[in-house]
């Protein structure tokens, strides 16, 4: 009797949290879906925000010489610069943490955490007072700078989570056998770490792109793509933008499930 | 643990001096464009205003910054915390149990559900808060469907809308912040959901104990440091940001995030919108402190 009453409990437990796993799926995709569907409506005023019929054209020239094209370039390139530079910093403060018992390091590591857990309005805004104080004209490379700064605590803190657990007898057992250690970081630690690595380089470029409220505070007049659409936002939104959204995230996604089925068969393989 | 003092002891033979040249780079930048960064901030929060516009700050203890920022924005700084609190709440309750389902019902769909939550990640935050606008607005489906069954009324009546509308309401701007951070939340609670060992649960359900009460005593607890970093990570952004409530909201929503830009970029009061930055972050500081405490999870921090 009462385990029949158990059963029936536990049934309606699981449905209610199918419901909500269903709608809450809905709730992260249905914006997502909506962005995708209107890079195809063919808009009647300048905001690309009510459907009004379904046009081919943007797909066809998703980069028309225009401001939006600029900012797109700007941003990638402020990407490319700032993660590549974080993404060294970064992994090799990881190496040590991860690697090495440090003198302060549960202080190093709380410096880490403080820039991610500071709200960007701030970060910004003391970057701002850095540059305004030393007569440092804002622009490209101040934008590289702030980026290179949040990206740099993200890589290191999420390599060094993943090396964590890796197994370093290996490097031992190359310096064991007589390999100089130059030798033994690119044939045993570098291949150890380059899957997290390189994980945390891809992410650091998704946070780089997307990043409008630190942006705004410290890149004068140039602009970048999130600034130019927020900038734009009360004037105009082209389809452009969505087309051009659309186009990050199937690049994202293609990379998110090749990585997985590279790293599924790597792990079949060494498993 | 004693894996990891193992190789830390062979490391520290291999050289004492290698872990330290390669922190430095890092670690000088972020000193440099960090810790000096906010150090500038605090100094100009505390310094007196030019009467004209000259970068000649001066640096004269000048608390009565911090009473403007009370005086004259007390009312976007509160509302911007109870947005805020109230997104990360819905979060919370939208996020645990779907990083349940994925934790412990998904079985070999869990990577894939995984994969699914951080997609949102890829695509412009700007751009998924616009497709609200898409959605929200007087012509867009939802109005639609509410028109359609009806609702409107009723709706209105308790708040929900505003004379029929849904985009430029404090509801649109509280539903934007949701959504845009609840991948924040949900992927720390799955992580801690995921470490928690079955063994426990059935042990707890082989002793009779009703899955209530096992959620209550075995998973719940075990699950506390994803909620705990979840919120955090929901909470904190949350409130400084204000892209939501610009683009979703109305002159009634402004919060304190616009204020802290105008006044930076637009009105040139530096001392002001400095205090006021300084009181966002130990207003934070403070919660996060006594939230901490109320968890009884410092040492999770």
């Amino acid at each position: 009797m009462s385990r029949t009453r158990a059963l029936r409990r536990i049934r309606w437990g699981t449905i209610a949290l199918w419901v909500v796993t269903i709608l809450g799926f809905a709730y992260l995709f249905i914006p997502l879906i909506t962005i995708a569907v209107f890079s195809f409506n063919d808009p009647e005023g300048r905001f690309n925000t009510t459907w009004s019929g379904f046009t081919l054209d943007h797909w066809k020239d998703p980069f028309p010489a225009g401001d939006y094209t600029d900012a797109f370039i700007v941003s990638l390139r402020v990407a490319f610069v700032a993660c590549t530079i974080a993404t060294v910093l970064g992994a090799l403060i990881a190496l040590a943490l991860a690697r090495y018992r440090i003198l302060g390091g549960t202080w190093l590591n709380l410096l880490l955490i403080l820039p991610l857990t500071t709200p960007e309005i701030v970060f910004g805004a003391s970057l701002f007072t850095l540059f305004f104080n030393q007569g440092v004209s804002r622009g490209f490379w101040t934008i590289v700078i702030a980026h290179t700064m949040f990206c740099l605590s993200f890589v290191a803190l999420t390599v060094k989570a993943r090396i964590r657990g890796l197994d370093w007898s290996l490097e031992d057992a190359a310096a064991d056998l007589g390999s100089p250690p130059m030798r033994t970081f690119f044939k045993i630690t570098f291949p150890l770490i380059i899957p997290g690595v390189l994980a945390a380089f891809l992410l650091s470029l998704a946070l780089s792109i997307d990043d409008y409220i630190i942006t705004s505070f410290i890149a004068g007049s140039v602009s970048t793509f999130p600034r130019e659409i927020f900038d734009s936002a009360k004037v105009e939104i082209p389809p452009q933008v969505h087309v051009l959204a659309t186009l990050i995230m199937v690049v994202a996604i293609l990379i998110l499930v090749v990585g997985t089925l590279v790293g599924e068969r790597r792990r079949a393989r060494l498993g | 643990m004693a894996a990891d003092t193992a190789t830390d002891d062979r490391s520290l033979r291999a050289g004492k001096r290698i872990p330290y040249v390669l922190l430095i780079p890092g670690m000088l930048f972020t000193f440099v464009f960090f810790v000096v960064p906010l150090i500038t901030l605090l100094k100009i929060s505390l310094s007196t205003k030019p009467d004209r516009l000259l970068p000649n700050y001066e640096f004269t203890w000048e608390w009565s910054n911090y009473r403007a920022a009370f005086d004259d924005f007390g009312t976007q700084l509160l509302r911007s915390f109870v947005y805020a609190g109230i997104a990360t709440v819905i979060c919370l309750l939208i996020a645990y149990p779907i990083a349940y389902f994925i934790a412990f019902k998904a079985g070999r769909w869990r990577y894939v559900l995984l994969g699914l939550v951080m997609v949102p990640f890829f695509t412009s935050f700007l751009l998924r808060t616009i497709a609200w606008q898409s959605l929200l607005n007087d012509s867009g489906p939802v109005i639609g469907l509410i028109d359609r069954l009806n609702a409107t009324e009723i709706l209105d009546s308790v708040g929900i809308l505003d004379n029929g509308r849904l985009l430029n309401t404090q509801i649109a701007v509280i539903g934007g912040l949701t959504y845009n951070f609840l991948p924040f939340m949900l992927l720390p609670i799955y992580v801690s959901l995921e470490k928690v060992d079955v063994r426990l649960v059935d042990a707890s359900a082989d002793l009779y104990s009703p899955f209530s009460r096992t959620f209550r005593k075995v998973i719940f607890p075990l699950s506390l440091p994803g909620v705990f970093a979840g919120t955090l990570l929901t909470f904190i952004p949350a409130t400084g940001d204000f892209i939501n409530a610009e683009l979703l909201g109305n002159p009634n929503t402004q919060v304190i995030g616009s204020v802290v830009q105008t006044q930076f970029l637009e009105r040139n009061d530096y001392p002001t919108a400095a205090a006021i930055s300084f009181v966002i972050m130990a207003l934070i500081t403070a919660m996060v402190l006594v939230y901490a405490k109320f968890l009884g999870t410092e040492d999770l921090a």
